[in-house]
């Protein structure tokens, strides 16, 4: 990416390596992080790596740098051009579920930056994931070139380019325990103020307990959940959050239970049951938003999931809370 | 014909031509060849990302396609709710949470807008 190389027509082509820097590494760790989200952009446009010539292929990716640096690293030892489209620094899946890695931005690079004076052939390598948004046939009616559909991972490539068939395994995506685990620290810096604030809520309402129970709560809907999804029963994420975000909850309610020894026990079980009613639901609702974080829901089924469990979760949460509250008003008031 | 009972997929094997894009851009492997067409193996995986639909030459395949975020669904409901008040046309677009979070107009509105 350092020299820019110009063809005599004002269209620069720039210049990439496959060799990852330790300022691109930071710049994953901190993508990966939720830091400056949206700001992990490269330059859209078309980069030379190594030596191409007219028959060298092309490759096409986002203008996210982990997708770009993913495939840059991918092709060491390949000369060839990579076209990276204007997503506004989405990878590529994302942005081809939104159409800004689709057919009409596809056209419009391929003749700002005049490839078809630039490559002899007419054929173009796109991300097998690219397909949501791009339109084969419409891209050739409209630019003349070819899309082949490579696979789903810029790691397959060198496998795949030595004989441009995938395997069933390069075509499909995965959600391995790496894949998952991955998501937790965005999620983690997205919920720290929002969980701090509950907490010191909480606190004031029913002290450390309460507090305590609501940030494992939270915590089980943001870490547990991605690590323990495969493994946990039923098939929508709602109910599998509502398994998850009970058994975490059970000790609280005991401990509640426990804690007020000397009150009557419709007062110790209301604040065990205000446990049991208030927690699940917030595990999870967290839960239910992991959908969009994964490769396996379909809109019509999250949908379904959310007519079907957020009523009742607002409304568990609701008698939660309020039995909570009850139940340390009746304290203070009544002195218990 | 709906192809499943868990989503919107539809494939009507007599306008299939054979090209075999269904089964390379599908990331679930829900199509399969067999005998020069197109076959459902996993209707049932199908995620509704619509990348066969848009490949597809003779519009032999229909999805109702949309990306599965619940966060970006509740969060269109509830600003197409206050638009809907205040007079403006809703916009119905799933959203995915990396787009809408990081407060790009030009990502949430880009697509699907009705």
């Amino acid at each position: 990416m350092q020299s820019n190389r110009d063809l005599g027509e004002g269209i620069p082509v720039r210049q990439a390596t496959s060799q990852m820097t330790w300022v691109n590494y930071w710049d994953h760790f901190l993508a990966r992080c939720g830091v400056n989200r949206g700001g992990h952009r490269v330059e859209p446009g078309l980069y030379a790596l190594g030596h191409p010539t007219p028959h060298s292929p092309v490759f096409v990716t986002a203008n996210y740098t982990l997708s770009f640096d993913a495939l840059r690293s991918a092709l060491a030892g390949i000369d060839g051009y990579i076209l990276v489209l204007d997503t506004q620094g989405i990878n590529v899946w994302c942005a081809a579920g939104k159409g800004t890695f689709g057919t009409d931005e596809l056209v419009r690079r391929i003749e700002a930056v005049r490839l078809s004076d630039i490559v002899s052939h007419r054929h173009l390598i796109l991300p097998q994931l690219g397909a949501a948004g791009v339109s084969a046939h419409e891209v050739k009616r409209r630019s003349g070139f070819d899309v082949e559909y490579g696979p789903v991972r810029a790691a397959d490539l060198p496998e795949y380019l030595k004989r441009h068939q995938a395997t069933e395994e390069m075509r499909r995506v995965r959600f391995s325990l790496i894949d998952r685990l991955v998501l937790i620290p965005v999620e983690l810096v997205h919920m720290f103020v929002p969980t701090l604030l509950v907490a010191i809520l909480l606190y004031a309402i029913s002290r450390w307990l309460a507090a305590a129970s609501a940030v494992a709560a939270i915590l089980a809907g943001v870490v547990l959940f991605p690590i323990l999804l495969p493994w946990l029963p039923t098939r929508d994420f709602s109910s599998k959050g509502f398994v998850l975000g009970g058994i975490v909850a059970l000790p609280f309610a005991l401990a509640m239970f426990q804690r007020s020894a000397a009150a009557p026990l419709w007062l110790r079980l209301s604040s065990a049951l205000a446990c049991l009613l208030a927690l699940p639901p917030v595990t999870a609702f967290l839960s239910l938003n992991f959908t969009g974080s994964t490769p396996i829901t379909s809109r019509s089924g999250v949908k379904r999931e959310i007519f079907t469990y957020v009523p009742i979760m607002a409304w568990m949460f609701g008698i939660g809370m309020l039995l909570t509250v009850g139940v340390r008003l009746f304290q203070h008031l009544g002195g218990a | 014909m709906r192809a499943s009972m868990w989503n919107t997929l539809e494939y009507d094997a007599q306008w299939c031509i054979g090209c075999g894009l269904c089964s390379d851009v599908c990331p679930h492997g829900v199509f399969g060849q067999d005998g020069g067409i197109a076959i459902l193996l996993r209707p049932d995986d199908c995620m509704e990302c619509g990348a066969c639909q848009l490949n597809c030459p003779t519009g032999a395949i229909k999805v109702d396609s949309g990306v599965g975020c619940a966060a970006a669904m509740i969060y269109a409901a509830l600003q197409g709710r206050r638009k809907q008040r205040q007079g403006a046309t809703a916009c119905c677009a799933p959203a995915q949470a990396s787009c809408c979070e990081s407060s790009q107009p030009s990502c949430c509105d880009n697509k699907r807008c009705c």
